[in-house]
């Protein structure tokens, strides 16, 4: 039996998908749909190289300084524009700033409402969940909101404002801070541990950066207040440490000089990234297709029509596999002793997915504070170089959800192709011209679904925190 | 209470993403408290799959009032007016469907963003193959999917609140006014946006007022200097308050160091020059204050720019103050 399940609210875009089930109700194939197309790649064909700045991060709301700085670091290369120190920092911060914001809103607002539903009454944390993370009227609403739009108040010093700033330049960043403002940052950025400390994790943020193992992280989660623990206890009892295993090599393009990139599977050592490995492969989209191209080479032609396709999403391929991205990709390739252990054990679960998030916030805020101290007011923000009128450049930044590329041509002054790769492009990838299934769509296979299947596809789905506006971009 | 219902499609959410951040109350308790709650919105609701679908269903035919529609993204009526290019997931008719039918139940329709009220960068790929448009316009032709006749059940036509992105207050204080006392159309300006918002210029406000009185001008990126002349800014021209109702808290795009692209007006997606550079005959630039004449601009730019102080002029063009504001016994008390 196939059935249909959307709309798949509380992701950000649209989603659909296809689900093939055995007599039992399980899922014996999946296919991810992105029924939505946006055509960002034409748009940008023929418009003035600097136009990128202000039109990419357009393609997502809530990546949307990913989207910047993808941009701007190609269009950096392709200058051969070295950015000044200070403006590496405001974009690590601008950057941080959205992922952490992202992380935030994930978890509240989109991920954990789901434990709210009737369908887990009976289970002996049900009340507290429910009352806590109820979808716009639990009580955890009210608190995360705020601490959220004062966190993003850092935007309104670094970046103008978000979304959609276009304070992140090839050289750097437009906006010089005073040192005065450095102050008030600083007070911004204790408040949001505050939050995190308090309400969250219910402990210091080294304390939970410094968690090495699936053991440790059990002893320390055992009884203790806070959302962080809350979920663990509830995934426990589920059983999604389990769940929505992919098993497919994490990727990572590294971020803040703080991860490394790299490729990682627990089978097998460590890798470099070599983004001309990276190709896409539009078989199964309503797009034109031919053998696989890197990028940098390829083309977006729509073929609405076309009888294989299922799907406005491509199927990017690095060494011709799938690949999951994600905070659980950058944790895993830059050694994070706990989800390593993770992934070792019991593999790249639901539970995983959100275990690196929470080390992501508790490690990338007080690197956060130490670029703070680093800034040197008085010096340079930006800096300043021609574009030649013919070049090319490519730009991989690590946004909330994972490895996004931008690859740029530009000829006679005038953008000539435009390639973007995202990162639910990866995770939601449909199947290849090989029929290799993308990351979700081996990730479900085997779960319930159907006439009253218990929220399992919904935690799986959204535990990769898709961004389906940016997979169609 | 005022029930809304929000959907969204040809857009990237980041509305929604702004409106999370209105500040300074959590924006769901701000909204209850005036009267106004959401009845569905994809990024936030419980209801998923069937529930969300039956829900919609019930409010298109009829059977389940609301109040107030809203829409986040452009209509894509393409390929061909199919509306292919965006299908009601788990449904697989057309958004462009849903939203017409929609419309004709909604006391009042709302265009949240500059992608719904005017089509937008969807609109904007040369001959728009995705045969993007508005609700009520394609950028500045009446027009779009709903066409120009079209009233909502209240009598009003499409409310327009535009930007890219729309600001969190200028959705909360349209949503708390209709919910106050009604709207009218004199509420609106000839594009149908708020007048609660639209009656500014982005340039009322501006940080950057002294530069712009002395004709100090940027000529980089990252300059402190008046971003008219040289980087494209236009906000002289833009109508929305950004510099009198902070962005974040204490930002702006003025603020943050970087022209305004006129992001609430219709069309502002394709200005047919670069988006950073300020197109010029003879040195003037073509886009000038909206209701100043150009001989007068240019007497005044040549006067002032011939009283710049060194201070203004020295520090317009570099990231940060290097003359300070003298200090003077004035005499003043």
């Amino acid at each position: 039996m196939r059935i249909s399940v959307g709309p798949f609210n509380r992701v950000e875009g649209d989603l659909e998908l296809s689900l093939d089930l055995d007599a039992s109700g399980q899922v014996v194939e999946a296919r991810v749909n992105s029924p939505l197309f946006r055509g960002f790649e034409q748009l940008l064909v023929g418009r003035a190289p600097a136009d990128a700045l202000v039109i990419v991060p357009r393609i997502c709301g809530i990546c949307s300084v990913a989207q910047s700085a993808a941009a701007a670091s190609a269009l950096a290369e392709a200058a051969g524009l070295v950015p000044a120190p200070n403006g590496v920092l405001a974009r690590h911060l601008i950057q941080a700033t959205e992922n952490l914001a992202d992380h935030l809103s994930h978890f509240y607002l989109f991920f954990m409402p789901d434990f709210a539903r009737p369908a887990y009454a009976g289970r002996p944390w049900y009340a507290a969940l429910a009352s806590r993370f109820m979808a716009v009227n639990g009580s955890a609403a009210a608190e995360v909101l705020p601490a959220r739009a004062n966190f993003l108040k850092l935007m309104g010093f670094l970046a103008g404002k978000w979304p959609h700033t276009l304070a992140l330049q090839p050289g750097g960043s437009t906006r010089a801070i005073t040192a005065a403002e450095r102050i008030r940052i600083l007070a911004l950025l204790r408040e949001f541990r505050t939050f995190l400390e308090t309400r969250l994790l219910g402990d210091s943020l080294p304390a939970v950066a410094a968690l090495d193992g699936v053991d440790a992280l059990a002893a320390w989660s055992s009884g203790r207040p806070g959302d962080f623990p809350a979920f663990l206890a509830a995934a426990a009892d589920l059983g999604l440490d389990r769940l929505g295993r992919a098993g497919h090599p994490y990727l990572s393009s590294g971020a803040y000089g703080l991860f490394p990139a790299g490729i990682w599977s627990p089978q097998g050592e460590g890798a470099s990234l070599d983004p001309a490995r990276i190709t896409e492969d539009a078989h199964h989209a309503w797009l034109a297709d031919g053998p696989p191209l890197p990028p940098a080479r390829d083309e977006t032609l729509v073929a609405a029509d076309k009888p294989s396709g299922y799907t406005w999403c491509k199927a990017p391929r690095y060494d011709g596999s799938p690949a999951e991205v994600g905070a659980l990709a950058r944790q895993t390739v830059a050694g994070h002793p706990l989800l390593r252990d993770m992934v070792r054990g019991t593999g790249g679960s639901v539970t995983a997915r959100v275990v690196a998030r929470m080390v992501e916030l508790a490690t990338v805020l007080p690197a956060m504070e130490t670029w703070v101290q680093a800034l040197r007011p008085g010096e340079p923000f930006c800096t300043h170089a021609d574009l030649p009128d013919d070049a090319v450049g490519a730009g991989l930044v690590e946004a909330a959800r994972g490895t996004l590329g931008h690859w740029i041509s530009v000829r006679r002054g005038r953008i000539e192709r435009y390639q973007i790769v995202a990162p639910t492009t990866w995770n939601f990838s449909p199947r290849d011209q090989q029929e290799q299934p993308g990351p979700l769509e081996q990730a479900l296979v085997g779960l319930p679904a159907g006439e009253g299947a218990p929220p399992t596809v919904q935690h799986v789905v959204r535990s990769f925190d898709p961004c389906m506006v940016c997979t169609v971009h | 209470m005022l029930k809304v219902l929000w959907l969204q499609s040809g857009g990237c959410g980041g509305c929604t993403q702004s409106l999370l951040g209105a500040d300074p109350r959590p924006l769901f308790t701000e909204l209850r408290e005036a009267g106004i709650e959401f009845l569905f919105h994809p990024a936030f609701s419980e209801q998923t799959g069937a529930e969300a679908l039956a829900l919609l269903e019930d409010c298109a035919s009829g059977a389940r009032p609301f109040d107030i529609l809203c829409v986040e993204g452009a209509l894509l009526r393409g390929p061909a007016g199919s509306g292919k290019f965006h299908l009601m997931s788990g449904d697989g008719r057309p958004l462009t469907d849903w939203v017409g039918r929609l419309a004709r139940q909604a006391r009042w329709v709302f265009a949240i963003g500059s992608c719904s009220a005017y089509g937008g960068f969807s609109a904007s790929t040369p001959g728009n193959p995705l045969e993007a448009c508005g609700l009520q316009f394609d950028a500045e032709e009446a027009g779009g999917l709903l066409g120009s006749g079209f009233r909502s059940l209240s009598g009003l036509p499409v409310v327009n609140v535009a930007g890219c992105p729309v600001h969190p207050g200028w959705v909360v204080d349209s949503l708390e006014k209709l919910a106050l006392e009604g709207l009218s159309p004199t509420d609106l300006d000839d594009f149908q946006r708020p007048l609660l918002y639209a009656e500014q210029l982005v340039h009322h406000g501006c940080p950057r007022n002294e530069y712009y009185e002395f004709k100090a001008s940027a000529q980089k990126a990252s300059d402190l200097g008046c971003l008219m002349e040289n980087l494209g800014c236009k906000g002289t021209q833009a109508h929305a308050d950004c510099n009198l109702r902070a962005w974040n808290g204490n930002g702006s795009c003025l603020r943050g160091g970087y022209a305004c692209i006129s992001c609430t007006e219709p069309g502002f997606e394709a200005p047919g020059h670069p988006f950073q550079e300020t197109p010029k005959v003879a040195g003037i630039p073509i886009g000038l204050p909206t209701d100043m004449p150009k001989a007068w601009f240019v007497a005044l730019a040549a006067l002032s720019k011939s009283a710049t102080p060194r201070r203004v002029r020295e520090n317009a063009v570099e990231d940060h103050a290097v003359v300070r504001p003298p200090i003077r016994k004035t005499g003043l008390k």
